[in-house]
């Protein structure tokens, strides 16, 4: 199971990275690509669209499900993956680099520290399995 | 383009062949009758073939398709009986009748309809039917319709945005919720199969405006407790829905309206043995109580002194929900069914279909199948594979034994959930072959690795890459350029 | 008993295998106050005493007079060929195709008709059917305000009164907004405008069997963002400008036209197409090609994440079910006539249509014919159509479709003709409309 360290987790298993000037970039865990299957298709948010820590932003569908992907930090919308509507198996591959699936614009430095470092989500993780 | 052994009617297609010659009408240019530009420019790429053409083709899709008349099916919740043939003759004596002839004109037809709804209502203990709704979720969308109606009636619409369903329930329970845009909240479903009384009670508040039940569940127990649940939810001001898709294991024996539901709907293509049709058409009317009856779709169907007919003057409506009646030929299906059975006749229906199941649930927990809940079971069984075999590979295997899977990975509150419906109509030999497949299959998996994996093998295509199909959708035939 | 093959000895063997003593020890769940109520069917009927009571209830039913009946909904020639082939019981008995490996026909079927239809409207992207045309509309309206994030439809009174009411079924509980654009001419205006319009909703041919022109339809909803939602008759399309050439994002509308019985208004199916960028809004199933694990070809349910089993609350919508059967019985039926068929019998429904028309006009009916129309024509009555109606059909001929009050023509009726519409019966109608009392030369003098 990979769980690179520079990274934030939160429970619901979306991946947050350092922040570059104030923005933020979130994906699915390994564990959650791994869970979810084959992805199909992924519905991101509008750039430009108001997020509050926890909202439902986004769906992950494989074949047989759809799930819900969290915001982590609140804040805008700055930039989505548009490349995932013709590979949305980036996720699959490579959740951390090419499956990325969109950046916020923080507004709350404090939530991301508030969140799982590496060593709490894979405990996490285990004990979900 | 990948291989096949089977073309598209497109692929038969020969330019300048023609199949059935439709009755020609000699006249002047239509062009001139509509304007140039009225007309379609695109070319219209439609096969051409002659009629042996045509029925080969068919017939030989026919060949690579399952069917209840070729072998068992014993879909959990889909009610898989066997469909009569006679039924077919009764339709066929109802299929040229036009929708807007004058009633005067149309008394046979509307006689049998009216006859139907009567025995409806006697089946479940209701007092009045409507027959529109074209399949059970639509009959779900109508009466949540009528249930917000009820409210909005009292002033209570506003206050009232909760539908309670149990977390078994079937998805278009919380999708018709949805649709109607109430918010769905899911209640567990306990160790016994029931719904948790004490959960459940606690769900219930003031702002609920529906609960949907099936009764049995979809894990096809029985609530036994359901006078307490009608109880509480009537005492919070909540109107109760019956989903009927489970009616196959009561039907004749006990009315959803005796206990306690206010508006119900049914499903005709199931426990009225009105066919499937590789998917549809359904027929899903519902019933209600006379505190609800107002808002009933228009138009209903009544009888007074000048025979039978449609009335459109009923001001608490919820409208329409369809064009024309209903799903007519089916409907004179049911009616058949209806008048072939009598009551006794549905009594036995549900009898023998709870034996069924409780005989299958017990061959399949002695060849290593137990099931999720060790009762009696109604006329369905949720049941699952030993641990580390999966459902999705003992159903494939199932393909190759020219048996039908049960129902997979539904419900969701079950892992690697078997949902099995034998139903009445299946000997108990057949019952006995279906077990005994799933033993082979079970000691074959075991024997050799790797094996059940693979199957089907002597389907007419094997596994199918369905991630590829989502990921990159080809929804139609395109010609080559 | 009927259908049940238990003998005494099943019973028991079944019961001694159970562990119980008695069938009625497998219903000790449900309380004894719910068993066994009295319900009160007349008595069971063998065979031939159903189908006896059955002829008899036909018997009551007039088939074959002379038909005039349209209001969307009409008799043409459907061959024996086509529902031999759509009845077999393969075909009839079959479950929805989720175990793909053994349902390569009703999968490949439905493949098949997608396309038909798509080739039909011009639009790329068809589902599997649905349960009519005035639902499919309901649902296109549902659609457009998913897409748009609006809620405010704009509909043309020419689009079937049955679809507008059960679009207002379905719109009422989320407050959404429904505008009539009036007709003017008996055909659509351009609207005046279409501020957040979710959709704009026209029928052609409209409900009064006009030909539409559907020229700055789609351009007016484009600028407003809007979706430009065309309702179609879909035998008309082997003839007319289809929704794709009219820049429509959504074709819908009844199949019964394309192949199915009349059945006394159901069942039969609604069709919805859209353009590649809607397609994931589409509800109902969808049918796609893919390959098997050999690399042959296959057919499966697919973008199914769209559906109710699996996002439930969140769906599309709550549909479960297609129309199948009927949506393979039209599907046969355009491959049995193919497209110069389909043609003839669009051009012989027009040429019939026009027909009847002159003759009425020319006996001085006031038939309301003043520019071009398909298969239905509206005329004034001197009475109240449903009594115009009645008596029509006591003198032999079933004709007089009232047409509401809210198209403002007064008493008026539909009338309809197609490729099957003879002469003699058209003689037969204007017998039958002096018959009773309908004598418009006389009435227009003076």
């Amino acid at each position: 199971m990979n769980i690179p360290e520079t990274l934030r987790y939160a429970r619901t298993h979306e991946w947050v990275s350092e922040p570059e000037g104030g923005v933020v970039t979130v994906g699915v865990s390994d564990f959650a690509q791994d869970q979810l299957g084959d992805v199909v298709f992924v519905e991101l948010p509008s750039v430009g669209q108001t997020v509050a820590a926890e909202d439902a932003v986004a769906v992950v569908e494989s074949v047989k499900t759809a799930s819900d992907i969290y915001a982590p930090v609140s804040g805008t919308i700055t930039e989505v993956n548009d490349a995932l509507e013709q590979a949305p198996e980036a996720i699959n591959e490579a959740p951390y680099q090419a499956g990325w699936l969109f950046r916020i614009e923080a507004t709350d430095s404090a939530e991301r520290e508030g969140l799982l470092d590496a060593a709490a989500y894979r405990a996490a993780c285990e004990e979900e399995s | 383009m990948a291989e096949s052994d089977f073309p598209l009617i497109f692929e038969r297609s020969r330019s300048g062949r023609r199949g059935v010659r439709p009755p020609q009408v000699d006249g002047p240019p239509v062009e001139g009758l509509l304007g140039e530009g009225a007309l379609r420019q695109a070319p219209l790429r439609l096969p051409e073939v002659s009629e042996l053409d045509l029925v080969r083709h068919y017939t030989g899709l026919a060949q690579r398709q399952f069917s209840i008349d070729a072998n068992v099916y014993p879909l959990g919740s889909c009610t898989m009986k066997y469909n009569p043939k006679v039924h077919e003759e009764a339709a066929a004596l109802f299929a040229d009748v036009h929708p807007e002839q004058d009633p005067e004109s149309a008394q046979g037809v509307l006689e049998l309809l009216f006859e139907l709804k009567q025995g409806l209502a006697e089946i479940t203990g209701m007092d009045e039917i409507s027959l529109q709704p074209a399949a059970g979720a639509h009959g779900e969308l109508t009466g949540i319709l009528m249930i917000r109606a009820y409210h909005q009636a009292r002033g209570e619409d506003r206050q009232r945005r909760v539908v309670i369903v149990p977390d078994a329930a079937h998805g278009t329970n919380p999708a018709t919720a949805g649709m109607v845009g109430y918010n769905v909240v899911e209640v567990p479903t306990g160790a016994d199969g029931e719904v948790d009384l004490s959960a459940f009670r606690a769900a219930l508040g003031a702002d609920t405006a529906a609960v949907m039940l099936t009764n049995p569940s979809t894990v096809g127990i029985f609530e036994s407790r359901i006078l307490e649940i009608a109880e509480a939810a009537h005492e919070v001001g909540a109107q109760l829905y019956y989903d009927g898709a489970n009616l196959n294991a009561i039907v004749g024996k006990a009315r959803p309206g005796d206990m306690g539901f206010d508006v119900v709907h049914l499903n005709l293509h199931k426990t009225f043995t009105t066919p499937h049709g590789g998917g549809g058409p359904g027929t899903g009317p519902v019933g209600v109580k006379a505190h609800l009856a107002p808002y009933l779709p228009v138009p209903l169907l009544r009888r007074d002194d000048a025979g039978y007919r449609f009335f459109d003057d009923r001001p608490d409506s919820i409208g329409r929900m369809r064009s024309w009646y209903g799903n007519v030929g089916n409907l004179v299906r049911a009616y058949a069914y209806l008048r072939s059975l009598g009551t006794a006749g549905l009594a036995d229906v549900a009898e023998m279909a709870v034996l069924n199941a409780n005989y299958l649930r017990v061959l399949m927990r002695d060849e290593g199948f137990a099931s999720a809940y060790e009762r009696t079971c109604m006329h369905e069984f949720v049941a699952r594979p030993p641990d580390g075999m999966r459902t999705f590979d003992v159903a494939k295997a199932l393909l190759d034994e020219g048996m039908h899977p049960m129902t997979v990975y539904f419900p969701l509150n079950v892992k690697e959930a078997m949902m099995v419906e034998p139903t009445e109509t299946e000997s108990l030999e057949t019952l006995d072959a279906y077990a005994a497949a799933l033993g082979t299959i079970l000691r074959r998996a075991r024997a050799e690795p790797g094996w059940l994996e693979g199957a089907p093998r002597t389907t007419p295509v094997r596994r199918l890459d369905e991630v590829g199909a989502a990921r990159r959708p080809l929804l139609r035939w395109t010609p080559p350029d | 008993m009927r259908y049940t093959p238990h003998t005494d000895g099943d019973v028991q063997r079944a019961l001694d295998t159970i562990g119980v003593d008695s069938v009625d020890e497998l219903f000790e769940s449900v309380p004894a106050s719910l068993l066994d109520p009295p319900i009160e069917l007349p008595a069971p009927l063998d065979e031939t005493q159903l189908l006896d009571q059955l002829r008899r209830l036909a018997a009551k039913d007039d088939t074959l007079s002379p038909s005039f009946l349209g209001g969307g909904v009409r008799r043409h020639f459907l061959p024996t060929v086509t529902r031999h082939l759509a009845m077999q019981p393969a075909f009839v008995t079959a479950y929805t195709p989720y175990q793909p490996e053994v349902s390569q026909g009703v999968l490949q079927a439905t493949f098949e008709y997608q396309t038909v239809m798509s080739e039909l409207t011009g639009l790329p992207v068809s589902n599997a059917s649905m349960y009519d045309g005035a639902s499919a509309a309901a649902e296109a309206a549902l659609l457009a305000m998913r897409a748009t994030g609006r809620d405010r439809i704009v509909v043309s009174r020419g689009v079937h009164p049955h679809a507008r009411q059960v679009l207002s079924t379905y719109l009422r509980p989320l407050a959404a907004r429904i505008d009539v654009l009036d007709l003017d001419d008996l055909v659509t205006p351009l609207p005046d405008e279409l501020d957040a319009a979710a959709a704009l909703i026209v029928q052609n041919p409209n409900y009064l069997g006009r030909v539409e022109q559907l020229d700055g339809f789609a351009e007016a909803a484009q600028q407003a963002g809007a979706l430009f939602v065309a309702v179609a008759d879909p035998l008309s399309l082997a003839l007319l400008r289809t929704p794709g050439e009219a820049g429509a994002d959504v074709a819908v509308g009844d199949g019964q036209t394309l192949g199915n019985p009349l059945q006394f208004g159901g069942p039969h199916f609604g069709f919805m197409v859209v353009t590649e960028r809607l397609q994931r809004q589409l509800p109902g199933r969808l049918v796609g090609q893919t390959v098997d694990a050999d690399g042959r070809r296959g057919f499966v349910l697919t973008l199914q994440a769209r559906e109710q089993h699996i996002r439930r609350g969140k769906a599309k919508s709550n549909i479960c079910s297609n129309h199948q059967l009927a949506a393979l019985m039209a599907t046969i039926n355009v491959a049995a006539l193919g497209p110069q068929g389909l043609r003839e019998m669009a051009e012989g429904t027009v040429r019939n249509a026009h027909a009847l028309a002159a003759r009425l006009a020319e006996g001085g009916y006031p038939v309301l014919n003043d520019g071009p129309f398909f298969a239905e024509v509206p005329m004034r009555v001197s009475r109240d159509p449903r009594e115009v109606r009645r008596d029509l059909h006591r003198a032999g001929v079933r004709a007089g479709l009232p047409i509401g009050a809210e198209y403002g023509l007064g008493h008026a009726i539909l009338l309809s003709a197609t490729e099957l519409t003879r002469e003699v019966e058209v003689d037969a109608l204007l017998v039958a409309l002096a018959q009773v009392g309908e004598r418009p030369r006389e009435a227009t003098r003076g």
